[in-house]
């Protein structure tokens, strides 16, 4: 592949993950909420594969169809079935309204860029002036989990700023070691796993998933 | 033989998890043999300990490496282990005993207790960041159902809090680890050991100092999330007090010193890479706004499970103190200061486990006169507090003293005075919260907190005393062990003190 053609469908790709991520704070249905992290999956897969083809390695191919899996596959159906179990079909009231949060997301965007110029410096390349995008997307990760109020958009938030944190590991380093990439995603499927369960025992016990209601425990 | 001595204390927790997971009903034996497994992880630290002492490391591969900084955290878990899993074959019986909890979620205790002790060993044992990463993030989802065990609205709240803050703030460690090996590879380290920590604390003055400023300023946030540091604190008294007895020791015990133990590490990496002075701030910043937001909060507290577990933000706030002095001096206080306040909190939170299941309340106004109904566990009780607020002969009074010498040596004496008010006030609030509770008169008369409820504990309890007190009898007898090792510790330091220093001399930076 051509270095010019190399850089293209790189910030096409990156240019996706920033405009799936903004549209999470955009979209109030948590299927379509769902459907932009599977979006944002393949993306990632598809960032993967695109470095495997600069670099020439057989263990980045083999990341893109791991990453395809979990994050375009099962980290999606699981999503779906806490979605079907619970029958919330919107996030209802956020703390902050749609307009409100993409002013913030402009912000927290020109943050990230801000943040990530030590990082970019450090090896200037095409790939490492992308590093900003990750950081928008923890960034944004992050304010999705402190402003929704549904059980299932929290853990959206979450995944949305984990996605962040591996697009970052891919545009600076070209991934982690493969015994940590995997230990890792173990994690982040345990992780998700247990919180599905933690989402039905909260339907189970409150009646809803709205996280305003967790007021048992205070000082 | 490396491989022996690194793999013993990982593989018997897991053989002890197994042997849970398979018998079809929990009984005494599977108890036992978890205990037996932490013995183990504290007889494998031993020998660990007497192999590195004198700076050597035992390896398998560059993924897992012992030094004495990671022997002294496998006494540590394998002593705190010790006690907490003895008192939890007493509480496993109460549980059946009970009969309100089913015989599917005991197994699963007894599976993930032993589960969660090797998650630890791991973290302590890696030499690989991204494995430390991956184990202390495997601590938070084997503990997530411990938190969530009793299925009440408490509980299932504490156990979404502890999952979702815990998650994200390790997530952001992670973000950091990655800046770590982003930077680690533009220098001389060869790529298959760029997050070996051997191999960035030898080239840490390679590494980019843009770089490494954001990436320990994200380490510090997510693994002191995890070590219940402000600002992602406030999982923790919520988890605490939620989870059953034993867990919460070993949380407090244990979990939040393997936080700081990662911190511990990546510290010596940003000394030599950032300005000391820098690193310094952070900490201690960190270290006292966790320290004074726990002594708000004690003063006010009601509750003496949500008591011990400010005091537990309190310790990790002291130990992290030392953390940003970081002379050898300090380290090795710390490190004393760890081990004094894994045995104290093992002891203290499965002593108030069976205060809970003598008295059926949380709140300390419910709790009126303990030491004439229940003179041994309220004895215990009083002693282990006594520990923990830093008297002599128990081992925190000299780890508080040599933090305090270690300060004064380096000029921070600002530092002593702060943390020495801090203390002062804790420990005349926590006075004032337990005096009562253990001497006060039956009837709750007490400090005349205004609240009248907590009077029919006196009466209560009356009927039943004989059962209760023989019960106790043989559940005191790890917590009498504990407070026994904690007073030995404080008085002869000798087998130690060695350790210790060694221990001191990689983790701190002169």
């Amino acid at each position: 592949m051509s270095s010019a053609l190399y850089v293209q469908l790189l910030y096409l790709v990156c240019g996706g993950l920033l405009l799936s991520a903004v549209l999470m704070l955009w979209r109030r249905q948590l299927s379509a909420i769902i459907g932009l992290l599977t979006v944002q999956g393949v993306l990632l897969a598809g960032l993967a594969a695109l470095l495997g083809t600069r670099d020439g390695g057989v263990e980045l191919y083999a990341v893109a169809v791991g990453v395809l899996l979990l994050k375009a596959g099962v980290l999606p159906a699981v999503l779906r079935r806490v979605l079907a179990d619970s029958g919330a079909v919107r996030e209802t009231q956020p703390l902050v309204n749609v307009p409100a949060s993409l002013l913030a997301a402009a912000l927290l965007t020109l943050l990230a860029y801000a943040v990530s110029r030590p990082l970019v410096d450090l090896d200037p390349s095409p790939t490492t002036h992308a590093v900003p995008v990750g950081m928008v997307m923890v960034l944004l990760g992050f304010f999705v989990l402190v402003t929704r109020r549904r059980a299932l958009s929290q853990v959206a938030g979450f995944l949305l700023l984990d996605n962040g944190i591996a697009a970052t590991a891919f545009l600076v380093t070209a991934g982690v070691p493969l015994v940590v990439e995997l230990a890792v995603s173990m994690d982040l499927l345990l992780v998700v796993l247990v919180l599905q369960v933690l989402t039905a025992r909260l339907q189970a016990t409150f009646g809803v998933t709205d996280i305003d209601e967790l007021r048992e425990l205070r000082d | 033989m490396d491989a022996l001595l690194i793999g013993l204390p990982l593989a018997a927790p897991l053989l002890a998890g197994v042997v849970a997971a398979a018998s079809r009903e929990p009984h005494r034996m599977t108890g036992w043999v978890t205990v037996a497994a932490a013995g183990t992880i504290l007889t494998g630290g031993v020998w660990a300990a007497a192999l590195t002492v004198h700076g050597d490391a035992l390896t398998i591969g560059s993924v897992l490496r012992l030094d004495a900084l990671s022997a002294v955290m496998l006494i540590v878990i394998g002593s705190v282990g010790v006690i907490a899993t003895w008192a939890s074959i007493g509480f496993v019986d109460a549980e059946r005993a009970s009969g309100e909890v089913r015989s599917v979620d005991l197994r699963r205790y007894t599976t993930l207790v032993p589960a969660f002790l090797a998650a630890m060993v791991l973290a302590v044992s890696a030499n690989n960041l991204g494995v430390l990463w991956a184990a202390v993030e495997a601590t938070t989802i084997v503990t997530a159902f411990l938190v969530g065990h009793r299925r009440s609205r408490g509980s299932v709240e504490a156990a979404w809090k502890y999952v979702i803050i815990c998650s994200v703030g390790i997530a952001l460690a992670y973000l950091g680890t990655i800046l770590v090996y982003y930077a680690a590879r533009q220098t001389s380290i060869p790529a298959s050991g760029a997050l070996d920590w051997n191999q960035l604390a030898a080239h840490a003055q390679e590494l980019d100092s843009g770089v490494m400023r954001i990436a320990f300023a994200l380490l510090v946030l997510g693994y002191g999330a995890k070590a219940g540091l402000i600002p992602l604190h406030s999982w923790l008294p919520d988890a605490h007090s939620q989870a059953p007895a034993p867990v919460s020791a070993l949380m407090s015990g244990v979990l939040l010193p393997v936080a700081v133990y990662a911190l511990i590490r990546y510290r010596v990496i940003a000394v030599d890479t950032l300005s000391p002075s820098l690193v310094r701030t952070l900490l201690l910043a960190m270290a006292i706004a966790s320290l004074a937001l726990a002594t708000s909060l004690i003063i006010a507290q009601r509750d003496y499970k949500r008591l011990l577990a400010y005091s537990s933000i309190e310790h990790m706030g002291l130990v992290v103190i030392g953390l940003g002095i970081g002379t050898p001096l300090a380290i090795a206080a710390s490190l004393l200061h760890i081990l004094g306040h894994g045995l104290g909190k093992a002891v203290l939170f499965c002593g108030a486990g069976q205060v809970l299941v003598s008295e059926r309340t949380t709140r300390i106004a419910g709790v009126r006169g303990l030491l004439a109904r229940r003179p041994v566990l309220a004895a215990t009780f009083g002693a282990g507090w006594l520990a923990l607020l830093g008297l002599p002969p128990f081992s925190l009074f000299v780890s508080e003293v040599g933090l305090a010498r270690a300060a004064a040596a380096d000029g921070l004496v600002w530092v002593i005075a702060v943390a020495l008010t801090l203390l002062v006030v804790i420990f005349v609030a926590v006075t004032v919260h337990l005096t009562p509770m253990i001497l006060g008169t039956g009837t709750g008369t007490g400090t005349g907190t205004g609240t009248g409820t907590g009077t029919g504990t006196g009466t209560g309890t009356g009927t039943g005393p004989a059962a209760g007190e023989t019960a106790a009898a043989g559940s005191t007898a790890p917590l009498v062990v504990g407070l026994l090792a904690l007073a030995a510790l404080g008085v002869v330091a000798w087998p130690l003190d060695q350790l210790l220093h060694s221990a001191s001399l990689i983790g701190g930076t002169p």
